[in-house]
């Protein structure tokens, strides 16, 4: 009798243990959306109404201005295009070097793995810095061209670990074995065998190179003079951080108007900057989290 | 006889050496390199002269920068942000993924963990834009709501002792939920008999957690504790040099910011890659110091 009454109890304590996780979940939900859904809200707004707190939930008056402007300009549509070409030359290159490489470290017969290992490794703890990397990188003539934002960068110790061990945990020994006595060349297999078993964790790659490239900026301010060669964030930089409007200059009444419309190209390049990724994530989200998992891994 | 077997294993791996062939070139160049051209930390370098024929000083950079006004500041400010972050930011994605982890209806855990992940896809550029335009006195969002409770919210961004909150609660707006991830898969793991046999013995839910997800996930916790304390004094430059602005500068300039600033901007590429390596060796001895007492303690290292 005593121990019924227990649990009853007890699940008591429990449901509101529950009660109170989803209450923080749903607290969290809107903490995490809310920001994210102003910024959108704000760049199909009146400029004057979300300065003076008038838009909370939804536009009070759909305005399309920030938009309209923000396209008019032609920087825009080039650093966009600009940002979209470099991530596909950087997903393809980190692809071509980090895979071959993760899955050569994961063949046991390979000699001096050990020290191969070491050499992959240790650049992960110590680098030269910002000076030396900067002389080697116009040294080697990338300087101003759109492959020092990948070259030196693209090859990732993580990524190769995380393809290291992703090869040596699905693709069975044996499978190797059998192909050498049909006398298959190493590469060869490595193309046309272990790269279509391996759909996972190119996607992994391919995935994590691209919206590194998408995001960095900090290369293409040290290394790209041309203004041509812009990628879309360091735009991003003139317009969010610098405040440079991309309007001109302008006096008394209609320089007021023109703030406001900076605000709002402020918003509309959130929106238009981040919205690709945003979209395709939740349906790339498996990919993503299997990084995480097999890099989690340890050996 | 066994050199002719090293040879013959060195043969067969060939055609591996040549999978291996671009990145190690890559990071020959690019990793191992530089870390040749750290001997200009003891030169006076000038590229003119080149690594070669620049004259060696010696210890003389280091001795300058710690004797700078800006040695003191730099060093509190990147160790206040480093210390804040890992003091906030390691224990509450534990915390997420332990109270994720009990939430029983699939659907909802599955849109939760989607949203929670969301902003970590936030280009810190845009992220430093959103902090701006959200922190704006006049026209921001918190500004708006302060409004309506009639109070004035002040200018954030101008005030240095506020520099650490705003970094340091962005970051875990922007991460706590991908940081929960690896946490989460840690706890998926656990033997689900081990649950049943605590719900026998009448445990509740908080029992659960404190006595079998807490301890199953304390190795993966070690691991990751140690890593961030090996980059306790390289704290994420971009965030810090975007947020930077004259009147938060006292609180806000950290070593990789003043590394930037000394090395690119006054073009003192000496005195810069001096503080950069001096940087370097405090992470690597940090991170195989915590590696050690991890290693006595709880018997988790990295190596």
């Amino acid at each position: 009798m005593s121990r019924v009454r227990e649990k009853i109890r007890l699940s008591a304590t429990d449901r509101a243990t529950s009660i109170l996780f989803y209450l923080i979940a749903v607290l969290m939900i809107v903490i995490v959306i809310y920001p994210l859904w102003f910024v959108i809200i704000a760049s199909f707004s009146n400029p004057a109404d979300v300065a003076q707190g008038k838009v909370w939930i939804w536009p009070k008056v759909i305005n399309t201005n920030g938009y309209r402007e923000l396209f008019q300009q032609s920087s825009i549509w080039r650093s966009y295009l600009n940002t979209i070409i470099y991530t596909a030359m950087a997903t393809v290159t980190g692809l071509l070097i980090n895979l071959p490489a993760g899955y050569a470290l994961s063949r046991k017969d390979l000699a001096g793995r050990k020290w191969i290992n070491w050499f992959y490794l240790i650049p992960m703890f110590i680098n030269g810095g910002l000076i030396p990397t900067y002389f080697v990188v116009r040294g080697v003539g990338l300087y101003d061209s759109p492959w020092a934002l990948i070259l030196p960068f693209v090859t990732s110790t993580y990524n190769i670990i995380v393809c290291r061990t992703f090869f040596s945990s699905t693709i069975p020994e044996s499978l190797w074995e059998a192909a050498q006595l049909d006398g298959c060349s190493t590469i060869r297999y490595f193309f046309q065998f272990v790269l279509p078993l391996s759909k996972a964790v190119v996607a992994v790659i391919a995935l994590w190179t691209a919206v590194w490239m998408w995001n960095q900026w900090f290369n293409a301010l040290i290394y790209l003079k041309s203004d041509e060669l812009i990628p879309l964030q360091l735009l991003l930089r003139r317009i969010l951080i610098q405040n440079q409007s991309l309007l001109g200059a302008a006096t008394g009444e209609a320089a007021n108007e023109q703030r406001q419309l900076a605000d709002m190209m402020k918003y509309a390049s959130i929106v238009i900057s981040t919205a690709p990724i945003m979209c395709l994530y939740p349906f790339l989200q498996k990919y993503f989290n299997q990084g995480v998992m097999i890099g989690a891994v340890k050996e | 006889m066994n050199q002719k077997k090293t040879r013959n294993s060195v043969r067969k791996s060939l055609p591996l050496y040549a999978l291996l062939l671009p990145s190690a070139v890559l990071l020959f160049l690019f990793s191992y390199l530089p870390l040749g051209g750290l001997v200009m930390a003891f030169q006076q370098f000038s590229p003119s002269l080149g690594l070669l024929h620049s004259p060696f000083v010696g210890g003389r950079n280091f001795v300058q920068f710690f004797h700078s006004y800006q040695f003191g500041t730099t060093i509190r400010n990147t160790l206040v942000l480093s210390f804040y972050s890992i003091l906030v930011g390691f224990p509450l994605p534990i915390l997420l993924a332990l109270m994720c982890n009990q939430l029983r209806n699939g659907t909802f855990k599955k849109v939760f963990q989607v949203i929670t992940y969301l902003p970590h896809f936030i280009s810190t550029m845009v992220m430093c834009g959103l902090i701006l335009i959200f922190l704006s006195p006049s026209s921001g969002l918190f500004a708006n709501i302060w409004h309506l409770f009639g109070a004035e919210f002040p200018n954030v961004m101008a005030i240095p002792a506020a520099f650490k909150h705003v970094y340091v609660w962005t970051d875990v707006w922007q991460n706590i939920g991908w940081d929960s991830i690896i946490y989460l898969a840690a706890l998926s793991a656990i033997d689900p008999t081990y649950y049943e046999a605590a719900t026998m013995d009448g445990a509740t839910i908080m029992q659960k957690i404190r006595y079998i997800d807490i301890p199953m996930i304390l190795p993966t916790a070690m691991t990751l504790l140690i890593m961030r304390a090996g980059s306790v004094l390289s704290i994420g430059f971009e965030k810090d040099f975007l947020l930077q602005n004259v009147q938060n500068i006292m609180s806000s300039e950290i070593i990789s910011t003043y590394v930037y600033k000394i090395g690119l901007q006054s073009m003192q590429y000496s005195l810069s890659t001096a503080i950069g390596l001096f940087n370097t060796v405090v992470n690597l001895a940090v991170l195989l110091f915590v590696n050690f007492i991890s290693k006595k303690l709880t018997d988790t290292g990295l190596f």
